[in-house]
C-alpha cells in the first residue's frame, strides 16, 4: 500500500511540472490581476494545507491508542471534559480568527483588482454567441470603430476595459493568465479590465455552459507594443482584400452568390451579415471557428465542406458545393487578410 | 381521540397501574398490552401491524421499513446509473479530441449525471437512511402520516423512470442539471428536453417535502416517553434540522421549474430580458435552493458520523449540545450564501463581499462538529471496524473539500476557479467525502439491524481502501486541471493545452472508484444471504434501534420503552423500562409532547392503502403530459381528485362517535 502511495505521490508530481507551461493557467500570470490571484491561490493552499495536516495529526492520534477488544462504553469524567472543552473552544476560536483573516484579504485583493483599470482608455465590447466572440473597437470617431471576431488585439502594458454582454445565452469571458473570469448575460452589461504585461498571446476560453458547442468557444488575447497595435487597427479598417487570381474571383462571386452572404459581412463588398462573424480580414486570424481549427487552407476547406463534423449542432450550415467551388472560395477566403 | 392513559411501569406500582386502567370505559376498547404476556403480545401486534400477503398487499404497504428498503434499494441502483454516466464521460475525457460521444450524448450524460446524484440519489437516499431509523431511533412504531410517506416513494420512482425512460429515447435534458435559462428557455431550448427536466424536479420534490413533513412529525410527536429534546439522538436532530431545510428550499426550485415550464408551455417571459423579465432571477432562485441542498444531503451525514463514532470510540460523543446547535446554526446559515454560485455574474461588490463572509461563517460551525468528533475519538478507544475506517475516509476527504470551499467563497479567488475543473474536484470532495463516506460507513452499521446479518468485514476494508485511492485519484488532480484553465461541461479539448495526461489518470481514478462499488454491491447481496447472523446489538451501540431485534418486526417494539438517557442502552444495561397502555388490536402509537416527550394521548396509525399508489400515478401521469400541453394541469385534476378520495374517505372509528 505504501508503495504504490508513493508511486501515485511521483505521478502527480511529474504532471504537476509538465503542465506548468500551459498558456490559460491561472498558476502562469502576465498581468497585474492574474499575479494578484495566483498570490491570492498560493497563500489559501498554503494555508489551508497546513490546516488539513493538523486535523489530519489529530486524528491519527486516537489511531495509535487504539484497541482491539471489545470494551463497556466509558463513563463520561467531568474534569477530561473540561479540558477537552478548552481545546475545543480554542480550536474553534482559532478557526474564526482564520476566517476573519481571508474575508479580510479576500476583500483587499477585490480593491487591488478593482484599482487597474481606474484609467482604462480603450474600450473594447465583447459579446457572446452561440458559439464565437464577436469583437467591436470602440472608438470616438464612428469610422474608426471596428469590428472583428474571436481574437482580441490590445496594446501591451495598457489597461483596457472589457463590456461584456450576450445575444443569446449566457457565457463567460476567461482568459485565467490575465484575469479571472465574468459572464455575458443578455440584458445585463458587464465590465472587466484586463492588461497584459507583456507582449504575447493568450488563451482563453467560455467558462459557461452555453450548448452544444460550450467545448469549442475558445478566444485568443493578443497583445502588442503600441505601435503594432495601432497598425493592426488601422489595418483591419480597411476593406477586404479584392482578390487577385481568377480562382479567387470565382471564390468572390460564389461567396455573394451562396447562402454565405445571409451570415457573414465582408467589408467593401455586398456581403453584410451580422450573425456570424465578420470574414473581411479572417485570413489575418491565427485560428478558425473561435480557437477549433488552427489557420490554414486544409483547415478552410475543411471547415466549410463540413462545419458539422467539425464542430457538431454550431449554426454553420453545411452549403452545398463542388470540389472546384470549395477550392475557389478557399482561395478567396485566404486572400483576406 | 381519548386522553392519554400511559403509564410507566417504572414510575407506578402494579396495583395503581390497575386502577389507572380501570378509568377507561373497557367495553369500547380492545385489548391492551398490559400485563400481557410476551407470546400473546407478539401474536396480536404481528396480527395489527404486518403488511397484508400478495401482490396488492405488498403495493399497498405503509409500513415505514418496507417504505424506506425500496427507497434505499432504488437509490442506489440509481446511484449505479448515475455512476456509469461519469465512467462513460471520464472515458470520453481520457485524452484530448477523443471521439468517443458526440456533443449531445455527453451534454445528456452530465446533466443526467447532476440530476441523478443529486435529485434521485443523494437526496432520496438520505431522506431513506431517515424514514428506516427516525421511528426506530425515536422509539415508536410507525412514521407519522404512513401513507403520504407511500405516496412519496411512488412519486418519486415515477419521477426517476421518466428522467431515465427520457433519457432512453434520447430527449432528456441537455442543459445541465441547473438549466440556467435563456439556454433551457423556449428559444435556445427546442423539443422536450427542458420540459423534461422542469416537470421531473418538481415532482421529485414533492416527494421531498412529503417525506420532510412525516420526518419533523414523527420527530415532534412520536418520541418515546421520557425522550426530552436534550435526549434525541444525533443523528435524529441532523435528520429534524434537514427537514426543516427541505421545507423551506425545495418550494424555491418548485418555483424555478414551475416559472421554466410557464415560460416554455404557456408562453410567460419571466426570464425572458427582451420582454422585461430577467435570466438572472432564475440563478437567483435556483441558488436559494441549490447551496441549502448541499446541506441536506451533509447535514444527515453529519448525524451518521454522530452515531458511528460514538459507538466504536465507546464513549457518548463529546459536546452533545455543542453539536445540536451546529446543525442548527448550519441549517440557518445554509440559506445566506447562495450568491457564492454567482460571483461571476457581475454582482455589485459591496453585496459579493458580504456573501464572501457569511460563506466563510458557515466554516465555523461545521468546524465546531469536526472538533467535537476528534475530541470523542481522543477520549474515548477506538475500536477500529469499517463504519469507523469510512469515518476516518470521511475525514480526509471532506476536510479538503470544506478547506477548498473556504476558497470559494473569497470573491476574487472564485473568479478564477468558479465553472473549472476546481469546483468539480470542491464539490465532490464535499459530497463524496461529507456525505457518501459517511453513508457507506451508515450501510455497514445498520445493515446487520436491516437484514439481521452482518457485512464481510475483509470485502468491507477492501472496499474502503480502493474508494479512498479511487476517489481521490480521480478528483484531486482535478483542482490542478482547474487551476490550469480546463472549464467544467465541456466533452473535449485541444491538446495542445497539455490537459491529456493528467485527465487520463484522472478517468484510470475514476474507474477505480466505481469498481470498489461494484465490491460494494457484490458485499450487500453476498451478506445479505450469507452473512454471519447480527443478533440485536452487533456494535454494543447506545441508541434505540437497537434495542429491538435485527431485523425489527413490523410493529418495531413490544412494548414501547421509556428514555432515561441519550445512550440508553449504555444507561440501562440490564433492561429498559417501558410504557404500557396502548392496544394491541389497532395500530396505535404514543403521541407525546414536543419539548419533553411526555406522553398525550394514544393516536390511531393508518392501516395499508392502495390508494396512495393509485394517487401517484395519477399524479406522475399528469405531470407527463404536461410537457406536452398546460391542459394536462386541468384533465389531470380528476384522477388525481378521485384518488385522494379514495385515500381519504373516512373509515368509523367507535371511539370517535362517543
Amino acid at each position: 500500500m505504501k508503495r504504490l502511495a508513493s508511486i501515485a505521490f511521483a505521478a502527480a508530481i511529474a504532471l504537476f511540472l509538465q503542465g506548468c507551461a500551459g498558456w490559460q493557467s491561472a498558476l502562469d500570470p502576465k498581468g497585474p490581476a492574474a499575479s494578484e490571484l495566483a498570490w491570492l491561490i498560493w497563500f489559501f493552499t498554503g494555508l489551508c494545507a497546513v490546516v488539513w495536516v493538523l486535523v489530519m495529526a489529530a486524528l491519527a492520534v486516537p489511531l495509535m491508542m487504539r484497541s482491539r477488544e471489545r470494551l463497556e462504553p466509558l463513563v463520561l469524567d467531568a474534569g477530561a471534559d473540561n479540558r477537552k472543552l478548552r481545546v475545543v473552544m480554542t480550536a474553534v476560536g482559532l478557526t474564526a480568527v482564520i476566517l476573519v483573516g481571508l474575508t479580510l484579504l479576500s476583500f483587499f485583493a477585490n480593491r487591488t483588482l478593482a484599482a487597474i483599470g481606474s484609467d482604462a482608455a480603450l474600450t473594447i465590447r465583447v459579446t457572446g454567441h452561440q458559439w464565437w466572440w464577436e469583437v467591436r473597437y470602440e472608438d470616438a470617431t464612428p469610422s474608426r470603430i471596428l469590428t472583428t471576431a474571436n481574437e482580441i488585439h490590445i496594446p501591451a502594458g495598457e489597461p483596457v476595459r472589457l463590456l461584456l454582454t450576450s445575444t443569446d445565452v449566457i457565457h463567460s469571458f476567461w482568459v485565467p493568465s490575465l484575469s479571472g473570469k465574468l459572464d455575458l448575460i443578455p440584458g445585463h452589461m458587464n465590465v472587466l479590465d484586463i492588461k497584459a504585461d507583456k507582449p504575447g498571446v493568450y488563451r482563453g476560453q467560455c467558462a459557461e455552459f452555453c450548448g452544444a458547442q460550450h467545448a469549442n468557444m475558445g478566444t485568443f488575447i493578443i497583445a502588442e507594443p503600441r505601435a503594432e497595435f495601432e497598425a493592426w487597427w488601422n489595418d483591419q479598417l480597411q476593406p477586404a482584400a479584392a482578390p487577385t487570381s481568377d480562382e479567387a474571383k470565382t471564390g468572390e462571386d460564389l461567396f455573394l452568390k451562396r447562402p454565405c452572404v445571409m451570415c457573414h459581412k465582408i467589408g467593401g463588398t455586398p456581403a453584410g451579415g451580422t450573425v456570424a462573424p465578420d470574414l473581411t480580414h479572417v485570413a489575418s486570424r491565427q485560428t478558425l471557428a473561435a480557437g477549433t481549427l488552427t489557420m490554414s487552407r486544409g483547415n478552410l476547406a475543411a471547415w466549410i465542406a463540413d462545419p458539422q463534423g467539425v464542430k457538431p449542432g454550431s449554426h454553420m450550415p453545411v452549403v452545398d458545393l463542388s470540389g472546384d467551388e470549395l477550392n475557389a472560395i478557399v482561395a478567396y477566403l485566404e486572400g483576406l487578410k | 381521540m381519548s386522553s392519554a392513559d400511559l403509564t410507566s411501569e417504572r414510575d407506578l406500582p402494579p396495583e395503581r397501574e390497575a386502577s389507572a386502567k380501570g378509568d377507561v370505559a373497557p367495553e369500547r376498547d380492545g385489548p391492551r398490552d398490559t400485563g400481557m404476556d410476551d407470546a400473546s403480545l407478539h401474536r396480536w401486534l404481528t396480527r395489527t401491524w404486518r403488511t397484508p400477503p400478495g401482490i396488492i398487499g405488498a403495493l399497498s404497504s405503509v409500513d415505514h421499513k418496507v417504505i424506506a428498503r425500496r427507497y434505499l434499494i432504488t437509490a442506489f441502483l440509481f446511484l449505479c446509473l448515475g455512476g456509469l454516466n461519469a465512467v462513460v464521460m471520464r472515458i470520453q475525457l481520457s485524452g484530448p479530441q477523443r471521439g468517443l460521444i458526440g456533443p449531445d450524448l455527453y451534454n445528456q450524460l452530465f446533466t443526467m449525471h447532476g440530476v441523478t446524484m443529486m435529485f434521485l440519489f443523494a437526496v432520496p437516499i438520505v431522506q431513506a437512511t431517515g424514514i428506516y431509523l427516525v421511528p426506530l431511533m425515536v422509539g415508536t412504531r410507525n412514521i407519522a402520516f404512513p401513507r403520504l410517506n407511500a405516496f412519496s416513494y411512488w412519486v418519486y420512482v415515477s419521477g426517476g423512470l421518466f428522467a431515465w425512460v427520457s433519457f432512453a429515447l434520447s430527449m432528456a435534458p441537455d442543459v445541465g442539471w441547473f438549466a440556467y435559462v435563456p439556454l433551457s428557455g423556449p428559444e435556445y431550448g427546442p423539443g422536450k428536453r427542458a420540459d423534461v427536466w422542469a416537470q421531473m424536479i418538481t415532482y421529485t420534490e414533492v416527494s421531498s417535502l412529503a417525506v420532510a413533513v412525516a420526518t419533523i412529525v414523527t420527530i415532534f410527536k412520536q418520541r418515546a416517553p421520557g425522550m426530552s429534546l436534550d435526549k434525541i439522538p444525533l443523528y435524529v436532530w441532523s435528520l429534524l434540522v434537514t427537514s426543516f431545510v427541505v421545507v423551506f428550499a425545495m418550494p424555491a426550485v418548485m418555483i424555478t421549474s414551475t416559472f421554466l415550464i410557464l415560460d416554455r408551455l404557456v408562453g410567460t417571459h419571466i426570464f425572458n430580458p427582451a420582454e422585461g423579465g430577467d435570466a438572472l432571477l432564475f440563478q437567483h432562485l435556483f441558488w436559494f435552493f441549490g447551496h441549502p441542498e448541499v446541506y441536506i444531503i451533509f447535514l444527515p451525514a453529519t448525524g451518521m458520523v454522530s452515531a458511528i463514532i460514538p459507538a466504536f470510540a465507546r464513549r457518548p460523543v463529546f459536546g452533545h449540545l455543542g453539536l445540536v446547535l451546529s446543525l442548527i446554526a448550519v441549517g440557518f446559515l445554509s440559506f445566506g450564501l447562495w450568491v457564492h454560485h454567482m460571483f461571476a455574474t457581475g454582482l455589485p461588490k459591496l453585496g459579493a463581499s458580504f456573501f464572501t463572509a457569511s460563506s466563510m461563517m458557515i466554516a465555523i460551525p461545521n468546524g465546531v462538529q469536526i472538533f467535537c468528533w476528534l475530541a470523542t475519538l481522543w477520549d474515548g478507544r477506538p475500536v477500529i471496524r469499517t463504519p469507523l475506517l469510512f469515518v476516518f475516509g470521511f475525514f480526509f476527504i471532506f476536510v479538503i473539500g470544506g478547506l477548498t470551499g473556504v476558497m470559494l467563497a473569497s470573491v476574487p479567488l472564485d473568479l478564477q476557479v468558479h465553472d473549472t475543473y476546481f469546483v468539480v474536484a470542491h464539490f465532490h470532495y464535499v459530497l463524496i467525502g461529507g456525505a457518501v463516506f459517511p453513508l457507506l460507513g451508515a450501510a455497514y452499521f445498520w445493515f446487520p439491524k436491516i437484514t439481521g446479518r452482518m457485512m464481510s468485514e475483509r470485502l468491507g476494508r477492501w472496499h474502503f481502501w480502493l474508494a479512498l485511492i479511487g476517489f481521490n485519484a480521480a478528483f484531486f488532480p482535478m483542482h490542478i486541471v482547474g487551476l490550469w484553465g480546463m472549464p467544467r461541461r465541456v466533452y473535449t479539448y485541444p491538446a495542445e493545452l497539455g490537459w491529456g495526461n493528467i485527465n487520463l489518470f484522472i478517468s484510470a481514478g475514476a474507474v477505480l472508484f466505481f469498481l470498489s462499488f461494484v465490491l460494494f454491491a457484490f458485499n450487500l447481496v453476498h451478506s445479505a444471504l450469507k452473512g454471519a447472523p447480527a443478533g440485536d446489538n452487533p456494535w454494543d451501540a447506545g441508541t434505540l434501534e437497537w434495542a429491538t431485534s435485527s431485523p425489527p418486526p413490523s410493529y418495531n417494539f413490544a412494548r414501547i420503552p421509556v428514555v432515561t438517557n441519550v445512550e440508553p442502552l449504555w444507561a440501562e444495561r440490564e433492561a429498559l423500562p417501558v410504557a404500557t397502555g396502548l392496544r394491541v388490536d389497532a395500530r396505535e402509537l404514543i403521541i407525546s409532547t414536543v419539548a419533553e416527550a411526555h406522553p398525550d394521548i394514544r393516536e390511531k396509525s393508518a392501516t395499508p392503502s392502495i390508494w396512495p399508489l393509485l394517487a401517484a400515478i395519477a399524479v406522475g401521469g399528469t405531470f407527463l403530459y404536461s410537457i406536452f400541453t398546460p391542459w394536462a394541469i386541468v384533465w389531470g385534476a380528476a384522477p388525481i381528485a378521485v384518488t385522494l378520495i379514495g385515500w381519504f374517505w373516512p373509515k368509523g372509528d367507535p371511539e370517535d362517535e362517543e
